[in-house]
């Protein structure tokens, strides 16, 4: 009896060590990223210059005289994620919306299950779907120039593609505000319409928001599916139509591409990337905060 | 102002209609448009004279094969200690959160970049699947993490104490009564984040090196996955092959996903029984 | 390390708890007779149950719990540092108010302590399985469907699954919290019987809200009232002649 005991003090200590061990490895991996992307990135922008790199123009790496500025791709990368996120947002949120109330009940558990699966699909199949569909629809039927790469064609494959994720995240947030409310405004002689835009809507905001963010995150993140439909040249964005490069692109194009000094002009844009998802995150996580502080409140009246 | 709601309704429902048309077009169009570019060698050649996905498929495989061993222990031994010896709350607790929240908000061409520095340059290895499946295992490690943590505070408080009212040591609770009881939840979460590996594509650009028309010798040799197959094609001109590709990854997926919430029933069923 | 051999009479002396600020139980004193059924009595929230998870060292598990004084079994001191508490678990079985079988089979649940520790032949394993569940009077409803799911079985056969479960552990101490609050009649009435059976062997400590149970069953009875020992006898005499008013007022009805 004793020697078991022995044996399992011995296990449960070693074990409680494993578990602690493991909890703390998401800690040392993030510490780790973040360090070998600023050490091997910040000095190349420090020696580039901060205004000179990140407002520069002219991204020219294999030049003679070469030069880094990557000001055209955080334009092009806003310009998509903002036209990206707008298109996605406002159909997922009516699409969340009408699941929601304005739906055949039996309806709702099939479409909403077949919406989790979409979001299942891999980038590179929304960029191959951009590449083979999107981008000549545009470059025949829509754009000015006769160009089909560029914002617009990227903001439509990324609409498309975050579009389950607004869906699932907003019909989540609406699911999550209480009944009575819904039930309140009826009582008071509202009409379902009135009582789901003014009451429920409302109430689900902050949840909502954070969605937003989180897709806001995906767009400027998304890497496969932007290359294949946005031309790729590091120019200043002057037209929905015309080939550009985003922050993603520039790292995954440049890639092919790695030498000594253009290298360090890629993990530079990356730490670039990665202060933008920073400040994604924390918005993200203050939103969620907010929104689930207002739920706890709710549930206690 | 009652007129202006209703019509809102309705265009709302237009917006629903929208959206299931647009992703039922893209799933739609990649079967209709690949299906018959798939070919006998395209799936099974040997990619002397013609393309073939064989060397991508293997290389998936091994992909799947390096990040979940890796991820799942870490991942399910990380939330364990998150909730069965913090109570999930604390500041280790916190910090670890917040951790893996930022990490899962981490673009995957950023884990790219890292992958490259670290395991291809600093450790040496050059483009390897080996290098690829570590730099997925942290990418999919936050999931991981969080859906088992989920899993484990639905197993009922009463289940702990009855084994430990029994004499059962922590490690053995953990073992014996709640990972069993929460074993449902644990494998729809790690089948997921295979779907996820399975899907990932730009980690890889930067990690294993894109060579598409050779299966990898060892696991320190370069080589390719589905995903990466597909954008190869597509941009160096094998439209045909890229299309045929896509209908694999995609069935592929869609099985995995399909799968996930399936076989976590199942085991939830033989666990509980039809009591629950 | 200390054993649990001999006698297993149970003493408290100097008992104070708290959660946090919070004064739970206030000096408690009492000494519970081997072999025999006592009852612990008194409105919700008195302490009652609190006191019992002491004996198995139950409020561990709890933050913020702080326990003082010295609590014995059988003579050996429970918080004692050479007192494993798994050994101590072993030893003092524990029936919860709401049956929880584990998510597995019959057979698994009942065998679940002797594997924890150490029984590893099947047909020792057997064999314990059967006694155990004789022992708990549910062999015969469940003998033919051992590797069936313990969750299939209906709440009453669930919870004397659990004695079971509790008795192929071979504890010598059995702790009831409310083992029959969520049952209906019948079940509580075959439980009961059951418990004149065990305590032949066992010395068994039952938290009760159930008044006609504690006379039904309890050879002794104590009644706590906000964190007190108000007042611990025989049940007869407890129940015909209180000394205190405020237990006569709670038998009698007047309150809680």
């Amino acid at each position: 009896m004793k020697n078991l005991y022995g044996f399992w003090g011995a296990r449960e200590k070693v074990m409680g060590g494993v578990f602690l061990f493991s909890a703390i490895f998401s800690i040392l991996a993030l510490g780790t990223i973040t360090v070998f992307l600023f050490v091997s990135g910040v000095p190349f922008i420090a020696k580039t210059g901060f205004a000179k790199f990140i407002f520069g123009s002219d991204w020219a790496p294999l030049a003679d005289n070469s030069s880094y500025g990557i000001f055209p791709m955080i334009v092009a990368s806003l310009y998509v994620t903002a036209l990206s996120v707008i298109i996605g947002i406002s159909i997922g949120l009516l699409t969340a919306i009408a699941l929601y109330k304005f739906c055949p009940r039996k309806l709702v558990a099939p479409v909403k299950q077949m919406i989790g699966l979409l979001a299942g699909i891999p980038s590179v199949i929304f960029g191959l779907f951009g590449m083979t569909v999107i981008v000549p629809f545009v470059r025949d039927y829509v754009s000015p120039t006769g160009v089909g790469y560029g914002i617009l064609s990227a903001s439509l494959v990324l609409g498309i593609m975050i579009l389950p994720t607004v869906v699932s995240v907003s019909l989540d947030s609406l699911n999550s505000v209480s009944n009575t409310f819904y039930e309140g405004a009826l009582a008071l002689g509202a009409t379902r319409e009135q009582a789901t835009f003014k009451i429920m809507l409302p109430a689900a905001k902050s949840g909502i928001l954070a969605g937003v963010v989180l897709a806001i995150g995906r767009a400027i993140g998304e890497t496969m599916a932007v290359i294949m439909v946005i031309g790729g040249s590091p120019e200043m964005p002057e037209s929905l139509f015309q080939s550009v490069r985003t922050l993603t692109a520039n790292i995954a194009m440049g890639a092919l591409e790695l030498q000594d000094d253009a290298l360090s002009a890629l993990i530079a844009t990356g730490v670039v990337l990665f202060v933008f998802t920073l400040i994604l995150n924390i918005s993200f996580s203050l939103l969620k905060k907010d929104s689930s502080d207002k739920e706890r409140r709710g549930a206690k009246k | 102002m009652r007129k202006l709601y209703s019509s809102l309704k309705y265009v709302c429902i237009f917006a629903l209609v929208i959206s299931l048309i647009a992703l039922v077009a893209v799933i739609a169009y990649v079967l209709i448009n690949g299906v018959d570019k798939l070919s006998v060698d395209l799936l099974f050649g040997d990619y002397k004279d013609t393309p073939s996905i064989l060397p991508a498929f293997i290389g998936t495989l091994q992909l799947v094969g390096i990040a979940a061993v890796i991820a799942v222990p870490i991942g399910v031994a990380s939330a364990i200690f998150l909730v069965e010896y913090t109570n999930n709350k604390g500041k280790l607790v916190k910090t670890v959160q917040i951790a893996t929240e930022t990490l899962a908000g981490i673009p995957s061409i950023v884990y790219g970049l890292f992958g490259y520095l670290i395991f291809v340059v600093a450790f040496g290895w050059g483009y390897s699947m080996l290098a690829g499946g570590i730099t997925l295992a942290i990418m999919i490690l936050p999931t991981i993490v969080r859906s088992t943590q989920e899993s484990l505070l639905s197993v009922q408080g009463g289940l702990r104490e009855g084994a430990y009212a029994l004499g059962t040591s922590k490690v053995r609770t953990i073992f014996k009564i709640v990972l069993p009881s929460a074993s449902g939840g644990i494998v729809t979460a790690i089948i997921l984040a295979i779907g996820r590996v399975v899907s990932e594509s730009a980690v890889l650009i930067l990690t294993i090196g894109m060579v598409v028309n050779k299966v990898p010798e060892t696991l320190m040799s370069s080589g390719t996955s589905l995903a990466l197959d597909i954008y190869y094609f597509a941009s160096h001109g094998y439209p045909d092959e890229a299309a045929g590709a896509a209908v694999v990854l995609l069935i592929f997926v869609m099985i995995l996903n399909l799968l996930a919430g399936f076989i976590g029933n199942l085991i939830r069923k033989s666990t509980y029984g039809d009591a629950k | 390390m200390n054993e649990f051999i001999g006698s297993m009479d149970i003493t408290a002396k100097g008992c104070n708890l708290y959660y946090g600020d919070f004064h739970a139980l206030k000096d408690i004193n009492i000494e519970i007779p081997e072999k025999q059924v006592t009852a612990l009595i008194g409105p919700s929230g008195c302490g009652k149950s609190t006191f019992l998870k002491i004996f198995n060292r139950m409020n561990d598990l709890v933050e913020g719990c702080r326990i003082e004084g010295e609590y014995r079994i059988g003579g050996v001191d429970i918080f004692d540092k050479e007192t494993d508490v798994n050994v101590l678990r072993k030893n003092v079985g524990m029936v919860f108010q709401k049956p929880n079988p584990f998510p597995m089979s019959i057979y698994d649940n009942i065998a679940f302590a002797p594997r924890t520790f150490g029984i590893k032949k099947k047909r020792e394993l057997d064999e314990i399985v059967e006694k155990s569940l004789r022992r708990a009077s549910i062999w015969d409803e469940v003998k033919d469907r051992l590797r069936g799911n313990a969750l299939g079985m209906s709440g009453g056969q669930q919870q004397r699954l659990c004695i079971a479960r509790s008795l192929a552990a071979s504890p010598k101490v059995l702790l009831m919290d409310e083992p029959t609050s969520a049952l209906d009649p019948i079940s509580t009435g075959k439980i009961e019987e059951l418990m004149e059976e065990l305590k032949k062997d066992l010395t068994i400590v039952i938290v009760t809200h159930n008044m006609q149970q504690a006379t039904r069953i309890a050879d002794k009875t104590a009644f706590f009232l906000l964190g007190e020992l108000v007042e611990y006898g025989n049940t007869d005499d407890i129940f015909s002649s209180p000394v205190d008013r405020r237990t006569e007022r709670y038998i009698t009805g007047r309150f809680g």
